[in-house]
C-alpha cells in the first residue's frame, strides 16, 4: 500500500506513440497491493503493451474476478471500460462483453484461485468457446488476498511460508487451455518484461482465445525457499522455448537471432508475428507436442515459458456462432426489426 | 561501468543541483525544509554559516542556483530559492546564541584585510573565532564595499545591509575606515602576519568616442555615479538620460535615474537583448518601471553644442549567428539614429585596477592586470598576500566573494600555523542519514507539488518610483513562503540502493514516475545512456550504477530528473531502496 501519490508529471523525453499518447496515459490509479507484488509488474507490462500498440485506451474492456490479481485492472487503463465481477466469474462477464461489442479489445485478468478453483468451470468453457479475448492469469500459487492458502496451481510438495507441504497435484492452466481449444497459449514471468510485453501485444492482437499464464510471485505469502513460484525459483528453472515480437507491418528482421531460428507468421489482420525459437526440440504449431513437453518439463521441476502454441487462423466464437459483424449497440432499428413480411415467413416455418 | 562510489562526497553533492551550483555550496533544500517547518532562525543560521549575508543575498544574489534547479528540467521554473532565503532573514528570531564565540585571548597573529567589502568581511568572520587579530582598511567611511556603494537602496535597504555587516564588525574587527591605501609597500612595512586584498574591481570602463572630452561634464561612469548617490553626494539627475550598457550596473543606473527625477530614461545596448549580461529579473524590473531597452545600437559619437551635451548617435546593427553558434553583428543597413540626451551614464563594465600595489614587491600581475594566484589557496606570488572577491579574477558578485574568502581564510590560517596550504586543507565529506520513520513514513515531505512558481509581491509602483529608499520587492509573506517551499524537490534526500537486498521484482521501475530506474546488462556509459527506460541525455548528471545482481544485470539510475518522491523506496519490498539525507561537509576554517 502506498500513501505517496504518484505524480502526474513524467520524463521530459518520454516517447509518444502513434496517437500522441505516452505510456503514462495508459496507467490507472496507484496500486494498493503489497510492495513488490508480481501483479504490479504484470499491470505495468499491460500498460506498456497497450501504449506500444497505439490503441486508444477507451477501446479496451477489462474484466476481472476476485483476488489481488483481480484488483489489478484498477491499476491500468483508467480511461477504459471495466468491471470487477464476482469470484471466478470473469469469464462469463467477458463473454457477454465480447459478444455485445466485438470491436472492443477484451482483457480478462484473473488469479490462480479465481480461475483454477472457484472459476475452473467458467475457465474451461470460455476457452472451449474461443471467446475473442486476452485471458491473463496472475499465477502466484496461492490465495494472496485471503492470506496465503495453497491454490490449485501450487506444486505438490512445495511448502507454505511455515514449511507445511502441499499434498495435491497442481492444475496446469496452460495445459488445460491447450487441450480445450485456445488458439494462443503462452506462459511468462512477471519479472521478465522483455518476454512478457511482446507476448501481451501478440495476445491482444490475436483473434480468438489468447491465454497467458503469468507466474507472478506473491511477496507476502509465496516468495520463500519452499515455493516453486518465487522470484528466485522461477528465474533458476525457467525454460524459455519461443519468444515473439508483434510487428505491425512485415518489417525486416533486425533482431540479433540466428536466421534459421526465426519464423514469421502472418496474422489475419495483415500484421506479423515473429517467432524466435530458442529450443529446436519445440514446435509451436504442434498442440499435442507442446502438451507433452509441458508435462514432462513440469515433472522435472522446470517452468516452460514463452509462446507455447499459436494458430492465427483458428475460428473464434464469432465465426462459430456466425454473429452479426456490427457491435450490438450500433445496430439500428432497421437492422433489428425483421419487418412484418419476414416475421410472417419465420412464423410460417414453425406451423 | 564500475559501481558508483556514493561515499565520494561529490557524488550526492552533485545531485543537489542548487547546492552544487552555489559557489559557497549553501545547503539549499535543508534550509527550505526549515522554512516549511517555520524554523526561520535555524534556516537563517544555516545560510549564515556558508554565505554569511542571507538577508543581503536573499535580495541581491545573482542566484546561480536557480537556473541549476532540478525543477527547471522536470517542469519549467526553478524554486524561488533566493527569495526564500530572504524569508529566513526577515522572520528570524534572536540569533545571538548561535553565533561563534570570539576568544578574548588572541593567538598573537595580526591579519590586515584591505577593503571592507564582502570578501574581507567573510575572511574576518572566519578568522576571528580562532583568535586572530583582524584589522580592516577601507577608503569609504563605512564597511560593506560595493554592497553599500553600488547596490541601490530600493533593492537593498540600508538597515538590512548594516545589520549583517555590523554583525561581523562587532565580532571584534579593528576598523580603519576613511583610510585610502596608497601603497602596498607601506602596508607590508607594517609587518602583519598575512594580508588579504579584497579591494574589488573598482574602475568603471570608459569609451573614447568623438565628443567625449567636450561633453565630459554630462557624462558619468556608472559605478562612480551610483556610489555618489549611495553616499548622498548626488541626489538628483535632470533631463533626458541615456544609460549605455546591458549589465546589472546599467539596470541599477537606469532605475536610480528614474527615481532621482530624470525626465526620461532609456537603456541603449550595443548587443542583442538575449545576450545582455543583466539578469532576466533585473531586465523585467526595469522594463516594468517603464524604461525602454534599445538593443543592437553601438554608440558612434557624442553630439554637443557649446560644451553642452545634445545626444548620442548610434549605429544600427543586427545579430547574426556565426557557424560556431556565437552572435556576430553586422550593419543592418538602417541609417544611424540620434537619441537626445542631457546626461549619459556609462555602464559598460568594470576592471581590476590596483595602481597602489607596486609592481616590485613580489606580487606578479597578468596581462589583464589581475594578480597571479593559486586557484585553490588564493595565495599570490608574495606568500604573505592573499586575494579574493572581485580583486582576484575580475568582477563577479557577492556570493563568489564569500566563496573565495572561505578558501582564503583556510589558507591564511594554515600559513600562520606554518602548515602546507594544500596538504592540510580540511577535507570534504558526506553523511547519509535515513529518513525512514516507519511504514510509509518519512521524515521529509516526499509528495510532489505540481504548483507553478509563486510571484514575489511588489510595492506600489508609483510610490516606489518616487522614493529611492522604498524597497521594490516586499518579499514572500509566510503563507506564500510555505507554499513556495513545498515546490522544492528535496534533492538532498537521496535514493540509496543496496544491491544485496534487491530481489529484482521491478516494483521500483514500475512505480517511478520519471523512468529513472533500469535493470539492464552493464555496458560502457555512452551505451548505457541510450538503453535506459528513458534516454539519459543530460551528460551533466551522473548515472548511479549498482554492483552485479543475481540475474547478472545491474541497476542503473539516471539522476537527471529524479523527483526524490520516495516512491521507489515505498514500493520496494526489501528496503533495497532507502531515502537518505545527504549532508555534505563543505570545508571551512575549523571544519
Ligand atoms: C552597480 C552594481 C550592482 C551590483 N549588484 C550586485 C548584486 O545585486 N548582487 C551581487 O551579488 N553582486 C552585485 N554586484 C557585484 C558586487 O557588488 C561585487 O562583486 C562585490 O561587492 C565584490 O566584493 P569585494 O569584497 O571583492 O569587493 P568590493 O565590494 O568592491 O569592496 C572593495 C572595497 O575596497 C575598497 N578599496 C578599494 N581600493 C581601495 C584603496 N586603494 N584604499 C582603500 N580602500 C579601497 C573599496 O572602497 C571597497 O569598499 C554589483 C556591482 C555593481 C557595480
Ligand atoms: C464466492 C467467494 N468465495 C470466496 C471468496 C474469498 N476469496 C477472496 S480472494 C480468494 C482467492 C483469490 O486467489 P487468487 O485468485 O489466486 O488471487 P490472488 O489474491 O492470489 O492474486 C478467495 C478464496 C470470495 N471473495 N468470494
Ligand atoms: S498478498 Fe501476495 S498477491 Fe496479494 S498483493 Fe500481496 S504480494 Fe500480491
Ligand atoms: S525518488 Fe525514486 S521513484 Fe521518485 S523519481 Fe526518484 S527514482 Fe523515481
Ligand atoms: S523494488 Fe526493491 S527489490 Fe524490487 S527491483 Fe526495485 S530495488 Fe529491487
Ligand atoms: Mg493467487
Amino acid at each position: 500500500m502506498t500513501f505517496v501519490a504518484k505524480p502526474r508529471i513524467h520524463h521530459p523525453h518520454l516517447p509518444l506513440n502513434e496517437i500522441g499518447l505516452t505510456r503514462r496515459d495508459y496507467e490507472g490509479s496507484v496500486s494498493t497491493l503489497c510492495a513488490g507484488c508480481g501483479h504490479d509488474s504484470v499491470s505495468a507490462a499491460i500498460v506498456q503493451a497497450c501504449a506500444e500498440l497505439s490503441i486508444p485506451p477507451h477501446r479496451f474492456a477489462k474484466v476481472s474476478g476476485i483476488g489481488c490479481s483481480s484488483k489489478t485492472p484498477s491499476y491500468f487503463l483508467d480511461k477504459s471500460h471495466g468491471l470487477n465481477s464476482v469470484h471466478g466469474r470473469m469469464p462469463s462477464v467477458s463473454t457477454g462483453a465480447n459478444l455485445a461489442n466485438r470491436e472492443l479489445f477484451c482483457v480478462g485478468v484473473s488469479g490462480d484461485g479465481d480461475s483454477a478453483s472457484i472459476g475452473l468451470g467458467q475457465f474451461a468453457h470460455i476457452v472451449r468457446r474461443r471467446v475473442n479475448m486476452l485471458y491473463i492469469v496472475d499465477n502466484n500459487g496461492t490465495y494472496g488476498l485471503t492470506k496465503g492458502q495453497f491454490s490449485a496451481t501450487n506444486d505438490k510438495g512445495s511448502t507454505n511460508k511455515k514449511g507445511v507441504p502441499n499434498l495435491y497435484e497442481p492444475i496446469d492452466l496452460a495445459s488445460l487451455a491447450l487441450q480445450i481449444g485456445a488458439s494462443f497459449v503462452a506462459r511468462s514471468f512477471s519479472g521478465d518484461k522483455q518476454q512478457l510485453v511482446p507476448l501481451l501485444k501478440a495476445g491482444l492482437m490475436h483473434r480468438g482465445m489468447a491465454f497467458i499464464d503469468v507466474i507472478s510471485p506473491c511477496v507476502a505469502f509465496n516468495n520463500h525457499n519452499g515455493s516453486t513460484k518465487s522470484y528466485e525459483y522461477v528465474r533458476a528453472h525457467s525454460d524459455n522455448v519461443v519468444n515473439v515480437d508483434y510487428v505491425e507491418d512485415h518489417a525486416e528482421i533486425t533482431a540479433d537471432y540466428d536466421p534459421g531460428t526465426c519464423e514469421d507468421l502472418r496474422m489475419p489482420d495483415g500484421s506479423t508475428l515473429r517467432l524466435y525459437k530458442l529450443d529446436d526440440k519445440f514446435d509451436v504449431h504442434d498442440r499435442v507436442g507442446a502438451l507433452n513437453y509441458l508435462q514432462r518439463r513440469q515433472e522435472e521441476g522446470e517452468v516452460v515459458t514463452g509462446l507455447l502454441y499459436v494458430d492465427p487462423d483458428a475460428a473464434d466464437c464469432h465465426d462459430i456462432l456466425d454473429t452479426v459483424p456490427t457491435p450490438l449497440n450500433a445496430l439500428t432499428e432497421a437492422d433489428l426489426c425483421p419487418g412484418n413480411a419476414n416475421l410472417e415467413r419465420v412464423n410460417e416455418s414453425f406451423r | 561501468m564500475q559501481p558508483t562510489n556514493i561515499f565520494d562526497p561529490n557524488y550526492f553533492h552533485k545531485v543537489v543541483d542548487c547546492q552544487w551550483a552555489c559557489p559557497a555550496h549553501t545547503a539549499v533544500p535543508e534550509y527550505i525544509r526549515m522554512i516549511a517547518q517555520g524554523r526561520y532562525t535555524e534556516a537563517y543560521m544555516l545560510n549564515w554559516d556558508s554565505n554569511v549575508f542571507p538577508g543581503i543575498l536573499g535580495r541581491t544574489c545573482d542566484r546561480p542556483c536557480e537556473p541549476a534547479c532540478r525543477r527547471v528540467r522536470t517542469e519549467e521554473k526553478p524554486v524561488a530559492i533566493c527569495r526564500l532565503k530572504r524569508v529566513a532573514a526577515d522572520h528570524k528570531g534572536d540569533i545571538s546564541a548561535y553565533l561563534p564565540k570570539v576568544p578574548t585571548n588572541k593567538n598573537g597573529k595580526r591579519i590586515a584585510l584591505l577593503g571592507a567589502g564582502p570578501a574581507s568581511l567573510v575572511v574576518a568572520r572566519d578568522l576571528l573565532p580562532f583568535g586572530y587579530t583582524v584589522l580592516m582598511f577601507d577608503r569609504d567611511p563605512v564597511g560593506g564595499g560595493m554592497m553599500r556603494s553600488q547596490i541601490p537602496a530600493f533593492r537593498l535597504p540600508a538597515d538590512v545591509l548594516e545589520e549583517e555587516v555590523d554583525l561581523i564588525l562587532d565580532m571584534g574587527v579593528e576598523c580603519h575606515f576613511g583610510y585610502d591605501i596608497a601603497s602596498m609597500k607601506d602596508m607590508l612595512d607594517m609587518d602583519f602576519d598575512a594580508y588579504f586584498v579584497g579591494t574589488g574591481a573598482p574602475r568603471g570602463r570608459d569609451l573614447d568616442l568623438p565628443g567625449r572630452a567636450e561633453s565630459a561634464e554630462h557624462i558619468s561612469i556608472g559605478i562612480d555615479w551610483l556610489s555618489s548617490v549611495a553616499f548622498g553626494h548626488t541626489t538628483a539627475i535632470e533631463g533626458k538620460v541615456i544609460v549605455m550598457g546591458g549589465g546589472n550596473t546599467a539596470m541599477d543606473c537606469c532605475r536610480t535615474s528614474k527615481r532621482l527625477g530624470a525626465e526620461s530614461v532609456s537603456v541603449v545596448v550595443r548587443s542583442a537583448f538575449e545576450v545582455m549580461k543583466a539578469s532576466d529579473w533585473e531586465k523585467e524590473d526595469a522594463m516594468s518601471e517603464g524604461i525602454p531597452i534599445i538593443n543592437n545600437r553601438p554608440p558612434k559619437q557624442f553630439v554637443h553644442e557649446n560644451g553642452k551635451l545634445k545626444g548620442v548617435v548610434f549605429e544600427c546593427v543586427k545579430a547574426e549567428q556565426a557557424e560556431d553558434g556565437r552572435l556576430t553583428y553586422v550593419a543592418s543597413g538602417d541609417p544611424d539614429v540620434f537619441i537626445e540626451a542631457d546626461h549619459v551614464l556609462m555602464a559598460i563594465g568594470q576592471e581590476n585596477h590596483c595602481p597602489w600595489i607596486e609592481r616590485d614587491i613580489g606580487i606578479v600581475f597578468d596581462k589583464w592586470d589581475c594578480p597571479v594566484l593559486d586557484e585553490v589557496t588564493f595565495q599570490s606570488t608574495n606568500e604573505k598576500v592573499f586575494f579574493g572577491g572581485d580583486s582576484a579574477f575580475g568582477p563577479e558578485n557577492i556570493i563568489w566573494a564569500a566563496a573565495h574568502a572561505h578558501e582564503a581564510a583556510i589558507s591564511i590560517d594554515l600559513y600562520c600555523r606554518g602548515l602546507d596550504l594544500k596538504d592540510n586543507r580540511p577535507p570534504e565529506g558526506v553523511n547519509l542519514v535515513s529518513t525512514k520513520m516507519g511504514m510509509h513514513e518519512w521524515s521529509y515531505d516526499a509528495e510532489h507539488d505540481p504548483r507553478a512558481r509563486l510571484i514575489v509581491p511588489h510595492a506600489n509602483k508609483r510610490q516606489a518610483l518616487d522614493n529611492i529608499k522604498i524597497e521594490v520587492e516586499l518579499g514572500f509573506d509566510l503563507r506564500l513562503a510555505a507554499k513556495e517551499a513545498q515546490r522544492c524537490l528535496n534533492c538532498d534526500v537521496q535514493t540509496v540502493f543496496t544491491d544485496r537486498l534487491c530481489i529484482e521484482c521491478d516494483a521500483c521501475v514500475d512505480i517511478c514516475p520519471m523512468d529513472c530506474i533500469s535493470f539492464i546488462e552493464n555496458a560502457e556509459e555512452a551505451e548505457l545512456r541510450t538503453r535506459l527506460m528513458a534516454p539519459a541525455m543530460n551528460a551533466g548528471q551522473d548515472l548511479y550504477v549498482s554492483g552485479d545482481l543475481p540475474t547478472g544485470r545491474v541497476m542503473v539510475k539516471d539522476e537527471d530528473v529524479c523527483l526524490h518522491c520516495g516512491l521507489c523506496a515505498e514500493r520496494c519490498p526489501t528496503n533495497a531502496w532507502d531515502m537518505q539525507t545527504s549532508v555534505v561537509h563543505i570545508p571551512q576554517l575549523g571544519s
